[in-house]
């Protein structure tokens, strides 16, 4: 085995000096899986657009627990995989310390923050959340009836509490009078895939009058988006274009495009830039969905509203704020 | 706090205490018996995938109920012939029964449905919908009872009447039935019922099926009542705090009802900070409501409130003298 090992690691060697440019990419996905219709397969779809259009192939690995992380990452480095593609805020700790042994393959993560001072090899993509949370709360506002707004978010970080945030500053902006609740799943990675738990948190919500709720819970918001559709009010999806899960009940999702980023850094391939990078409306990585789905609810006069809103905060005439940039938030207490 | 918040709260613990239920009186029967079974999460989440699954396929919700039973009753069976016949280690077989469960159900669920180990959305037929109870309608008006029948009483799928009624059935069979009797005996002193002439092994084995039928329960209700479909470890550990209430309860069927309402009651508090907000001053952190059940579990363990003694010869596989 131990021979075996040393044998595979020598041949990734030889064919890491050698200079072979037939490099794979690869993925990896974070806790809430693959297919959680939601961030990991938002990068999954960005992934299989990749292979599609070049025909080239690419590795992935799905995490299965904390400890997976960094034995993951090496196992794909020595592979000679690159760029590793990395999804979710938990992998930056385990890159810092992989990053600096292989310093020939290019490292990329997604929601992550990795100094690229100290990793050159690293490139951080960020997303302005907020900015598309600003968005569906507007939509969220003018579509509530009840004068009340929900947010659920997953596991309790400052990355979920910014979607809060930008969430309420729109509803906010719409009517400053609206009440907005929220609500965290948890405070461990299992916050992510607790759809029970999440529906009996539309529930209650629900039962405090809310009538719109946007999920921002990974796997859980499924659950939210259920028991939505089943009370018979309005909810709000995440991360990829969740309109088509209960057509007509859903108001709208936040689009964040990790696809996208995903696709760029795999196109971009070994020689990708490390400048760190934050994807928001004006670079197109975050907006709201619209489709046949759920085209019935969003009325011409939200959409004008939004789209303007949009363009002002493109032109910087309009500046949402960012939780993460100093931990408060000016529309909602947590 | 007002009367339509304390409603909503109890139709919440009615709702997340209903898998409890089913689970805690599951494990009464085969502890009971003199097996103890820490294998309920196990059975629970093979039976929300089969349920999920057979429900999809069929679109019935009763063809996914007797799937989730048959799948878990599998389980039941696996561990009946580790910890009587073969005489192996009660809790080791009933722990790896839960991760065989955790992994095979998502590993299936991915083979057949290619959707991330997720079973797809229900619809219509294929899931427990509420039922209004009769007169909930006309009672609704009534000051201070009709709002309590109609929110909390009426408007449940019918799987969380049957959990009270399956408490009500568990007391009669456990203490006005001969199997009963023979049931507590042979969790007690095995020896002696086998000197009665009565076979420890056939009674053993009759437990753990029936508690086989109630994790099934359990898990199908999960899947297809509360939920729209199977998710990865979607039973979150409702198994272990089910086995806390049977502890809590010290092996009673009746008190293990109440057991489960209290921390269903727990579990629904922690979803509702804004109440717990405005009855204490200070915060209270969601999780620490979560992890109540536990933490009571333990004093009664210590032996704060009175003292629970599990059945004497749990854990003991039977060995006849020769």
């Amino acid at each position: 085995m131990t021979l075996m090992k040393s044998l595979a690691g020598a041949t990734a060697a030889l064919a890491l000096m050698a200079g072979v440019a037939t490099a794979e990419p690869a993925v990896i996905f974070d806790l809430g899986g693959k297919f959680d219709k939601s961030f990991n397969e938002a990068a999954f779809g960005g992934a299989e657009k990749w292979a599609k259009e070049t025909g080239g192939t690419y590795k992935e690995l799905e995490m299965q627990d904390e400890a997976q992380r960094e034995q993951a990452l090496r196992r794909l480095a020595e592979s000679g995989a690159n760029p590793i593609v990395t999804t979710g805020f938990a992998m930056s700790d385990p890159i810092t310390k992989v990053a600096p042994d292989f310093p020939n393959t290019k490292f990329v993560t997604i929601d992550g923050w990795v100094d690229p001072a100290t990793n050159p090899n690293v490139l951080s993509i960020g997303f302005s959340e907020h900015e598309g949370s600003y968005l569906v709360g507007m939509l969220a506002a003018q579509a509530s009836k009840t004068g009340t707004v929900g947010f659920i978010g997953g596991m309790d970080i400052p990355l979920i509490r910014n979607f809060a945030c930008g969430y309420a500053q729109g509803a906010k902006a719409v009517n400053p009078d609206i009440k907005f609740i929220s609500a965290m799943t948890g405070t461990t990675p299992a916050a992510w895939n607790d759809p029970v738990k999440g529906a009996e948190l539309a529930k209650a919500q629900k039962a405090q009058g809310a009538d719109v709720i946007y999920a921002a819970a990974g796997g859980t918001g499924i659950g939210v988006l259920q028991a939505a559709a089943d009370e018979g009010i309005l909810s709000i999806g995440v991360d990829s274009n969740q309109n088509h899960l209960h057509p007509g009940k859903v108001l709208t999702s936040m689009m964040k495009r990790v696809d996208v980023a995903v696709f760029n850094a795999f196109t971009a391939g070994e020689a990708l830039d490390t400048k760190p990078q934050t994807l928001g409306l004006k670079e197109d990585g975050v907006g709201y969905a619209l489709d046949d789905n759920n085209a019935a609810l969003i009325t011409p006069e939200m959409k004008a509203a939004v789209d303007a809103a949009a363009a002002k905060i493109i032109s910087g005439e309009l500046k949402v704020h960012d939780y993460r940039t100093d931990n408060t938030c000016p529309a909602a207490t947590f | 706090m007002d009367y339509a918040t304390i409603l909503q709260l109890l139709d919440t613990t009615i709702r997340l205490a209903t898998p409890l239920m089913f689970a805690c009186i599951a494990g009464l029967y085969s502890e009971r018996s003199g097996v103890f079974d820490i294998g309920l999460e196990g059975k629970m989440l093979v039976a929300a995938m089969c349920s999920g699954a057979v429900a999809f396929y069929t679109g019935s919700v009763w063809a996914g109920l007797g799937a989730g039973i048959l799948g878990s009753m599998a389980f039941a069976l696996i561990h009946g012939l580790t910890s009587i016949t073969f005489r192996g280690n009660q809790l080791i077989a009933g722990v790896a029964l839960n991760f065989l469960a955790s992994g095979l159900t998502v590993l299936v669920a991915q083979a057949l449905f290619r959707q991330g180990g997720r079973t797809p959305p229900l619809t219509g037929d294929a899931r427990f919908n509420p039922i209004t109870l009769p007169g909930a309608e006309a009672m609704k008006d009534v000051p201070l009872i009709g709002p309590l029948y109609y929110e909390v009483i009426s408007g449940h799928s019918v799987l969380v009447y049957a959990a009270f009624g399956v408490v009500a059935l568990t007391w009669w069979v456990m203490y006005r039935t001969r199997f009963g009797l023979r049931l507590r005996a042979v969790g007690e002193n095995p020896a002696a019922v086998d000197t009665a002439g009565v076979s420890v092994t056939g009674l053993r084995f009759s437990a753990v099926m029936i508690t086989g039928i109630l994790c099934g329960l359990a898990g199908a209700y999960m899947a297809t009542a509360l939920q729209a479909g199977f998710g990865k470890e979607m039973t979150a550990g409702r198994g272990y705090i089910a086995l806390a209430a049977l502890i809590f309860a010290k092996w009673r069927p009746v008190a293990a009802m109440w057991a489960c309402l209290l921390f269903g009651f727990f579990q629904a508090l922690a979803l509702r900070s804004d109440v717990v907000g405005s009855i204490v001053p200070f915060r209270i952190p969601g999780s620490f409501l979560e992890a109540l059940p536990y933490v009571l579990t333990v004093f009664v363990l210590a032996g704060f409130v009175g003292k629970a003694i599990p059945p004497r010869a749990g854990g003991e596989p039977y060995v006849k003298e020769r």
